[in-house]
């Protein structure tokens, strides 16, 4: 019995007795590792250039709340072998709803929220049941919708107010609980951290947070034991699209303006931000935390370069390269913990 | 018939996918600690039978009764519900899972109480790997342990311990020793006589006639989707149950066929599809 209690390689992370074998397998830590690197070379070139300054932590910080309020369901779809790239178009979608309901009409900005919220849901109702219901693969079907609405988008704009972009000016007391600032920080950020908080509880403590990885783990043997495959997709498909309609609506009381122009690099930010996160690209493993780290690193690299002596120009480069090391590393882990075998005597 | 209670009937069920008849007019019954082998050819349907005792299919035509009373197995959480147990032929494990979640999947312990339940991991990992251990895997000795690392025998011993923890009432395995060596196969032998003793009814899917002698008792052949024998323990010899098993060819001939044309080909085996 006490032969392989030293043997803790093949733990799941982030649990006790993670040791450095441990450590070096787990997505989590392997995301947190990469966004040290990237922070600590960053702080470095950017000592001079104010990259630890107020207006620089701030400037990325403000940028991955967005991202991240939409990366963290979409890690959550890609654990479970589904993808979601239908965010593009939910987010412009949920901030002309805002605007054109609350701004436009001038209903309460309640109403207009719930409105943005359940365009959101119903967005992810029909991307789950397209989904669940056929044999389509997920990418196709959200990437019918990211166009259909899209186009719906544009075309109610100028329907409703004959302007693809509008202003909208919340009341003050929905401005700083959506929409205001504390030290630099937007309220998005605060909102991040209790989705952060909601997140892990669900994957990693709540009973159904071990549902999701079955379904990327083997959908077949999943509905076999009894969890309802159907359902649960249709569910994470409408926690997806509700909380990028989420991240609209406080995008748009952030910054009091919207636009119906579908976000295409949201898209490539989002699932970039999961896979440097660990999240496996073919399903069944990842963290929450992974996904938050890969946000935060794309953030400093996309948003903060700027405030240091790194060209602009090779943040893409340097994602890139990001991207390629956090697939490489997955790979790795994935078969490291399907090959592992028998533990070795002390 | 068995003088034992009936637990799980089959009445005149059929089984269709759009076109395509897979089962016909089966009837069959098991009893309190009673052992059915069922056995067939490749393709017969007995993946389909159990898959339909398990709520994954529905009935087409005909129904189930559970202590003779007609019940719908709506759904595999159903068919739990009610005390059905199945290891299916294929999967059962998730290889990126600990082995505690692997064991508890669909039925997770939980502490705390409203909506701060939390997945109980210690009493899950702990449970996991006791039975695991009484399978004869005593190599698991952590619940945290990914499955992905363990051997397709360990991963197997994992789903039959898991379903003979939750198994109240029916025990269904389909060919649980396909993959097993000959100590873990023997244990999987052993937990059904086991079952047996505790009153369960067992319904055990193999393609070895020794296996399926040394537990069965209640035989019943499916050849194309439809019962061609149904016999019980002593009513036929070891040879015709394995010439029913290959699907009403007799083995004799077979191997007598083999040999004559091994014979005349300077003793090469015929080639597939000859
Ligand atoms: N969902 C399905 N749709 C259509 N046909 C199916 C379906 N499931 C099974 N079949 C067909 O039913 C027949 C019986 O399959 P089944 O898996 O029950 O056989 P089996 O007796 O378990 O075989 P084996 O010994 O190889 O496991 C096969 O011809 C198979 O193609
Ligand atoms: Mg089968």
């Amino acid at each position: 019995m006490t032969d392989n209690k030293s043997d803790s390689s093949s733990k799941l992370p982030g649990l006790p007795g993670l040791s450095l074998g441990g450590l070096l397998r787990s997505p989590a830590a392997g995301a947190f590792m990469g966004f040290a690197v990237v922070f600590i070379l960053f702080a470095i070139f950017g000592f001079g250039r104010n990259f630890l300054s107020v207006p620089g932590v701030t400037t990325w910080v403000n940028y991955a709340s967005l991202v991240g309020m939409i990366a963290i369901p979409v890690g959550f779809l890609m654990i479970a072998g589904e993808l979601d790239i239908s965010t593009g178009a939910v987010l412009p979608a949920a901030t002309m709803t805002v605007a054109i309901v609350s701004g436009h009409y001038g209903m309460p900005v309640m109403v207009g929220i719930i409105a943005a919220l359940s365009v959101g849901a119903l967005i992810g109702f029909i991307n789950g049941t397209i989904v669940t219901r056929t044999q389509v693969p997920s990418f196709i079907v959200t990437l019918a919708t990211l166009f259909a609405v899209a186009g719906l988008t544009l075309y109610l704009s100028i329907f409703f107010i004959n302007n693809t972009n509008s202003f909208y000016h919340a009341p003050d007391w929905a401005k700083s609980l959506f929409g205001g600032k504390v030290f630099g920080f937007n309220s998005a950020v605060f909102w991040w951290i209790g989705a952060i908080v909601g997140f892990v509880f669900f994957l990693h403590y709540s009973p159904k947070g071990s549902w999701v990885f079955a379904l990327g783990g083997d959908q077949e043997s999943a509905r076999n034991a009894g969890i309802p495959v159907r359902r649960l997709k249709i569910g994470l498909f409408m926690l997806c699209s509700t909380s990028t309609a989420f991240a609209g609506v406080l995008q748009v009381i952030t910054f009091s303006s919207a636009t119906s122009q579908a976000n295409f690099g949201l898209i490539f930010n989002t699932i970039i931000s999961v896979v440097v996160g660990g999240v496996l690209l073919t399903g069944g493993f990842g963290t929450v935390m992974g996904i938050v780290f890969g946000v935060l690193t794309l953030s400093i690299v996309t948003q903060a370069i700027g405030f240091t002596e790194i060209d602009r120009n090779l943040s893409f480069l340097i994602i890139g390269v990001m991207l390629l090391i956090a697939v490489l590393m997955n790979d790795t882990f994935r078969s490291l913990a399907t090959s592992w075998s028998a533990p070795k005597k002390k | 018939m068995s003088g034992k209670k009936p637990i799980i009937e089959l009445r005149n069920v059929d089984k269709s996918f759009g076109p395509i008849d897979v089962l016909h007019d089966i009837s069959l019954t098991v009893g309190e600690g009673e052992v059915l082998c069922l056995l067939g050819d490749n393709g017969a349907g007995k993946s389909t039978l159990i898959k339909t005792l398990a709520g994954v299919h529905q009935p087409t035509r005909g129904e189930i009764l559970m202590d003779g009373v007609p019940t719908t197995l709506a759904s595999p959480r159903d068919a739990q519900e009610r005390g059905i147990a199945t290891v299916h032929q294929f999967g059962g494990t998730y290889p990126l899972m600990s082995v505690g979640r692997n064991f508890f999947m669909g039925s997770e312990p939980t502490k705390g109480f409203g909506p701060f339940k939390v997945f109980d991991r210690a009493k899950a990992n702990r449970i996991a790997v006791d039975e695991v251990q009484k399978m004869g895997i005593t190599r698991i000795t952590d619940g945290d342990r990914l499955v992905g690392g363990l051997s397709g025998g360990e991963r197997q011993s994992l789903a039959i311990a898991r379903a003979v923890y939750f198994g109240a009432r029916v025990l269904i395995l389909d060919e649980p020793t396909a993959a097993l060596g000959v100590k873990q196969a023997a244990h999987v032998l052993r937990i059904v006589n086991e079952a047996k003793k505790r009153g369960l009814a067992v319904i055990f899917i193999t393609h070895q006639v020794m296996h399926a002698m040394a537990v069965g008792d209640h035989f019943a052949v499916l050849i194309r989707g439809a019962i061609a024998a149904d016999f019980r323990k002593g009513e036929k010899t070891r040879e015709e149950i394995a010439d029913l098993m290959a699907g009403g060819e007799s083995m004799a001939d077979l191997e007598a066929n083999i040999e004559s044309y091994k014979e005349s080909h300077g003793g090469h085996v015929p080639p597939v599809n000859a």
